[in-house]
């Protein structure tokens, strides 16, 4: 395996990098397929999506149709890929052990804020352990002319959109409220607010259709958007409104909701009577479940429903069947309010270690990779913890720079009074 | 007196209907969004004719949820549009108001500035029209007490076709008032052509002497009324027409106390924390050795907005404010 310079960000589309990290082994061959058939009229997404030859708006019309539906398996939890009638992936091996990486170093850094929190470093962290297929998978379809609305959860699509893990950090910390730069990672800040960031993405997609950017037919130009949410937030008005209104436009939108079992102490039979895929119906989209621990249906779904939705053939509401395996954040405590054995038994579903069983069983991955690869993670857990040592309070005087566009006379008074003020210390000392 | 040929004799309905035009003309990112907004043009007619000349991709006719439409603006903000967003009366609001409090109004500041929100609530307010409940009220401090949002409030043709064009070309976000009783009822000249005001500042719209009145929305022309009956009663009021409301622009009020040593505010909302109290605590910190009388409010009372058969009682009318001019005089 040979190491190579990271690939400028306008290649970010299908490569395996988070620019500020190291590069990965193997990085070097997780370039985008070309289309394997010209004679398909419809091509398949690169990478997977729905089977070959099959229109994903025909399938997700009949997910649409079926009354319910086992979730989309493509590797089992003992990491057997097996077939799935409407969806597949054709990933190369590189591509594959890319996911893997992914997962592995957005477990990392998940690991590794959470100690930050324990060492008082974070005032708080939402721990995503467990959910990283359901968020790698998703992340790496999105191509680079979508755009991303995540919660706050969502630290696996953040690293797979390019978003430095330390600025994860910031608000966590109380330095900031996001720091990335949302227009070159195509990824909105988190949303603390439940829900309120589906409505955003809808407004942005009726942006995208205003912009002629969506069922134009070229697939470098058609574009997308994710709206992350939970099963918690399905019961949101304002979720309700953004599927409402996604529908009503047919705007191009994936509805990812992640269904974790838990809004932190409430399951989510206390959000639903139905299973939450099955909500779509009733807003007039389909609605699909898939298991969210398996990256490989993840991806293939997600594919699947970007494509339809850029192509402006409307919205999609993915539910990935998943489980919070850590606390809400580091201030929760599970014990009070579920049982040790169910966390035991989802143990064995683990993401990772099935991907890795499969990867190990096929002779898809070496142990110098593997090795390379925990180094490699070792040195991101080294970077958070220097960056967020290093990440310093902002000026108290900051907090009046931006609250508008053009600052008001008021405003300004009070800064220059506030500074004016603490400048008297200054004088007295 | 000769006009010129750019006058037109309107409603404060042309003049916002008249703004709109103009703004969506100058810049194609501009669309307007609301319930009834497009193929009826508004349940009072202020988008009329708008969504036939632009098309429905700009007058966009919505579903029915209130947070949908402006938590929906905010996604086409970031997208680098315009929004203007109808809420079809007040009372109807407080829906978006997780969206507008939790997002338009904390976008730019979460952001550091990078992402900016310039968007317009446009909202019908205040009473009189005896309309059912959730109809008629004033609800405009809850929006100036929210830091990243501006709030202004038009009062005549004039100020609703210009500055609806300046709420628009702002990069902030603004709430928009309009005195809906107001909307059809009596016409006035107005230059289309002619330089507005900035959009962020308040104005003597009568010379007086003797006590100052402050006013904003459909209390102006309250005002206005209140000083031609004190005036044949001897007493001559200086009314100012507020106009913004966040930022408040109280120089001319300053000024004009100052002068007068007296102060009287008066608004339709509630009159508990309502914008006369900041203005009250305001002028009384700028011009306290100039005061004659403590600055006094006329508002709503602190009840919920009254049935429509007594909702003259609640709103504060030509005898209260002649009352609390009284007051302040004798005080």
């Amino acid at each position: 395996m040979r190491r190579t310079t990271p690939a400028p960000r306008t290649s970010r589309e299908h490569t395996v990098a988070n620019d500020p990290v190291e590069n990965p082994p193997g990085r070097e061959e997780l370039t985008v397929p070309s289309v394997q058939s010209s004679e398909q009229s419809i091509p398949t997404h690169p990478g997977g999506g729905t089977k070959a030859g099959k229109d994903p708006g025909d399938v997700l019309a009949r997910a649409y149709a079926q009354g319910s539906q086992d979730p989309v398996q493509l590797l089992t939890p003992e990491g057997e890929r097996v077939q799935h009638p409407d969806f597949d992936v054709d990933l190369t091996p590189a591509q594959l052990r890319g996911l893997y990486r992914d997962m592995v170093l957005t477990r990392r850094l998940d690991t590794e804020a959470t100690a930050l929190q324990r060492h008082g470093e974070l005032g708080l962290w939402a721990q995503s352990l467990g959910q990283e297929a359901a968020q790698v998978g998703a992340a790496r379809s999105v191509r680079s002319q979508d755009f991303v609305f995540p919660t706050y959860r969502e630290h696996g699509v953040a690293w797979c959109m390019g978003v430095d893990p330390v600025e994860l950090l910031g608000m966590f910390r109380g330095t900031d409220h996001g720091t990335w730069d949302t227009e070159a990672t195509r990824m909105g800040l988190y949303t603390i607010i439940i829900g309120a960031q589906t409505l955003h993405a809808v407004g942005y997609a009726m942006g995208l259709q205003r912009d002629g950017v969506v069922g134009t037919g070229d697939p470098d130009r058609d574009a997308a958007v994710v709206a992350h949410f939970g099963d918690g937030a399905s019961s949101q008005g304002d979720v309700n409104e953004a599927l409402v209104f996604a529908s009503s436009y047919q705007a191009p939108v994936v509805f990812l909701c992640t269904n974790n079992q838990w809004a932190i102490s409430e399951p989510t039979e206390r959000q639903s009577r139905v299973p939450l895929y099955q909500r779509a119906w009733g807003f007039g989209l389909p609605g699909i479940r898939v298991d969210g621990n398996d990256v490989l249906a993840m991806h293939a779904v997600t594919t699947a429903a970007l494509q339809r939705a850029r192509e402006g053939q409307g919205p999609v509401l993915i539910e990935a069947f998943t489980y919070r395996m850590g606390a809400h954040t580091t201030t929760d405590d599970p014990t009070r309010y579920r049982l040790s054995a169910d966390v035991e038994s989802w143990k064995l579903k683990d993401p990772i270690l099935r991907l890795e069983a499969y990867l190990r069983r096929n002779g898809l991955v070496e142990q110098a990779w593997l090795d390379e690869l925990a180094a490699e993670a070792d040195a991101l857990g080294e970077r958070m913890r220097e960056g967020c040592r290093t990440r310093t309070d902002p000026d108290p005087l900051s907090m009046f720079d931006h609250v508008y566009a053009e600052q008001t006379p008021e405003l300004a008074a009070q800064r220059d009074g506030y500074a004016a003020y603490l400048a008297g210390f200054e004088e007295d000392q | 007196m000769s006009t010129p040929s750019s006058t037109q004799r309107i409603t404060l309905a042309k003049g916002l209907n008249l703004g709109l035009r103009k703004a969506m003309e100058h810049d194609d990112k501009v669309l307007v969004m609301g319930e009834d907004v497009g193929r009826l043009g508004g349940v009072f007619r202020i988008t009329d004719g708008l969504q036939k000349d632009f098309g429905d991709d700009r007058v966009i006719d919505t579903p029915l949820a209130e947070s949908g439409i402006v938590g929906t603006a905010v996604g086409l903000a970031m997208r680098g549009y315009r929004p203007v967003v109808e809420i079809q009366f007040d009372g109807f609001v407080y829906p978006a108001y997780d969206q507008i409090v939790s997002q338009v109004a904390k976008i730019r500041a979460r952001t550091d500035g990078r992402t900016a929100m310039p968007v317009v609530i446009r909202i019908p307010f205040g009473g009189g029209i005896g309309a059912v409940e959730h109809h008629s009220e004033s609800p405009e401090a809850q929006f100036v007490h929210t830091p990243g949002l501006k709030v202004v409030a038009c009062s005549n043709p004039a100020d609703g076709y210009a500055m609806i064009q300046q709420a628009i070309a702002s990069d902030d976000p603004v709430v928009f008032l309009e005195p809906k009783r107001q909307y059809h009822s009596e016409k006035a000249d107005v230059d289309l052509a002619a330089e507005p005001a900035p959009l962020f500042s308040s104005r003597v719209v009568r010379p007086g002497t003797d006590v100052t009145v402050a006013a904003y929305g459909p209390t102006v022309r309250t005002a206005l009324r209140a000083a031609d009956a004190a005036a044949e009663d001897g007493t001559s009021l200086e009314v100012i027409d507020l106009r913004t409301l966040s930022p408040l622009d109280l120089d001319p009020v300053v000024e004009s106390v100052r002068r007068t040593g007296r102060l009287v505010v008066v608004h339709e909302a509630h009159t508990t924390l309502g914008v006369g109290t900041e203005v009250a605590a305001r002028v009384t910190e700028e011009c306290f050795y100039s005061l004659e009388a403590p600055v006094l409010r006329v508002g709503g009372f602190d009840v919920p907005y009254p049935a429509a058969r007594i909702e003259e009682a609640f709103l504060p009318d030509l005898d209260r404010l002649l009352d609390a001019v009284d007051r302040s005089l004798a005080f």
